[in-house]
């Protein structure tokens, strides 16, 4: 072997990741690593100081991501990281708030959350790492599960319609819909660059396998995922949401779905409320 | 890669090249590394790590220092960085 370095110098990112925490409890062949990674990727190529971020995670496998992350970060109850989020945004509006969370968390439980956060334009950022299904708690139906995959609680495949996210999304009021599956990595890394210097509601869903708990049940291995995505997929940016459902026989569209320029709740909030006091204008009027 | 002739600048350009360092008892085997190099520079080893998986091994020195490993590995146990010339 010629030219291996004797000492092998560090992983770019470990400044990034809580190295005492590491290996993390990922399976092997699951995507939430690799999105991980290309989220701290962004948060690099930023350059913006890591005290200028904070990471929130919910509950699930990929809500772990808050505890890896080697700045300030809130690992928060179930489905209500975009409310933990929006109080962090709305105390100190200077920092860069990234939601880093699964499908089950964002879309199930907190569902209701996500939309009015889309609403409201609070700027953050939200990555959603959608493996099709609850993947933690034993691979249960979800609400993104496609029709007829099977699943531990449909063994004969599911009967529902899952969520278009992208449609949802640009249905609430986000001001950027993106989506990526991790094996874009470059591409997914500098859509988040782009989401976090983006004013406003961000939201970039990033598919990721489910070896144990989707694949398993589903006949495909991480590595045939990963071929799906590579051969399935289709990048059209600018594309109408209302096409992007998941359907892997028709193809799946990837790509920037939108990105548009709206006050968001800070500045409109400022504007009514923040130069003087409400008590003192009631006295005044 | 083959040409049909030599590029004129051929002699101006350098073209870059990566070592590959590889952190062996991160490494879970999913093999993402191996089946998406565009160089196919890596293989899986005969030897087995600490977590008894079989972490990939260079095959043949042929690394452009792309970092598509770095990015796709999900234990951050493959980066490449650049090759002295």
């Amino acid at each position: 072997m010629k030219n291996r370095p004797e000492i092998q110098p560090t992983h770019p990112l470990e400044d990034l990741v809580r190295m005492d925490r590491i290996p993390h409890i990922w399976c092997s062949g699951c995507g939430t690593g690799s999105i991980f990674s290309s989220c701290l990727t962004a948060i690099k190529q930023t350059g913006i100081p890591y005290n200028k971020f904070s990471m929130v995670s919910g509950i699930g496998c990929s809500g772990r991501g808050a505890g890896y992350i080697n700045i300030d970060s809130f690992h928060t109850t179930h489905g209500r990281a975009i409310p933990f989020a929006t109080g962090i945004k709305m105390a100190k509006p200077e920092l860069n708030v990234i939601v880093f969370s699964g499908d089950g968390d964002l879309f199930a439980i907190g569902g209701n959350h996500f939309i009015h956060a889309a609403r409201r334009n609070m700027d953050i950022t939200v990555i959603c790492v959608n493996n099709l299904t609850y993947g933690m708690t034993g691979g249960q139906v979800a609400a993104t599960t496609p029709h007829r995959a099977k699943s531990s609680t449909t063994t004969a495949g599911n009967p529902e319609t899952p969520f278009n996210l992208p449609l949802l999304a640009y249905a609430s009021g986000a001001t950027y819909v993106a989506r990526w599956t991790m094996l874009h990595a470059r591409d997914l890394a500098d859509s988040i660059e782009e989401a976090i210097r983006h004013k406003g509601f961000s939201f970039i869903e990033a598919l990721s396998p489910c070896p144990v708990n989707f694949g398993r049940r589903n006949k495909e291995k991480s590595l045939d995922t990963l071929k799906k995505y590579y051969e399935k997929t289709i990048i059209r940016n600018g594309a109408n949401p209302a096409e992007a459902d998941i359907d892997f026989n028709k193809g799946v569209i990837l790509g920037k779905f939108l990105q548009i320029s709206k006050p968001t709740h800070d500045e409109m909030y400022k504007k009514m409320y923040g130069q003087s006091k409400p008590n003192e204008e009631l006295k005044t009027s | 890669m083959k040409y049909w002739r030599v590029p004129l600048d051929s002699e101006d350009v350098q073209v870059i090249r990566g070592t590959v360092c590889i952190l062996k008892d991160r490494c879970k085997g999913c093999g993402y590394c191996i089946e998406y190099c565009p160089r196919k520079n890596l293989e899986f080893s005969k030897e087995f790590n600490a977590k008894g998986y079989h972490p990939p091994a260079v095959k043949n020195e042929d690394c452009l220092n792309c970092h598509y490993c770095e990015l796709l590995c999900p234990e951050f146990a493959i980066f490449t960085v650049e090759a002295p010339i």
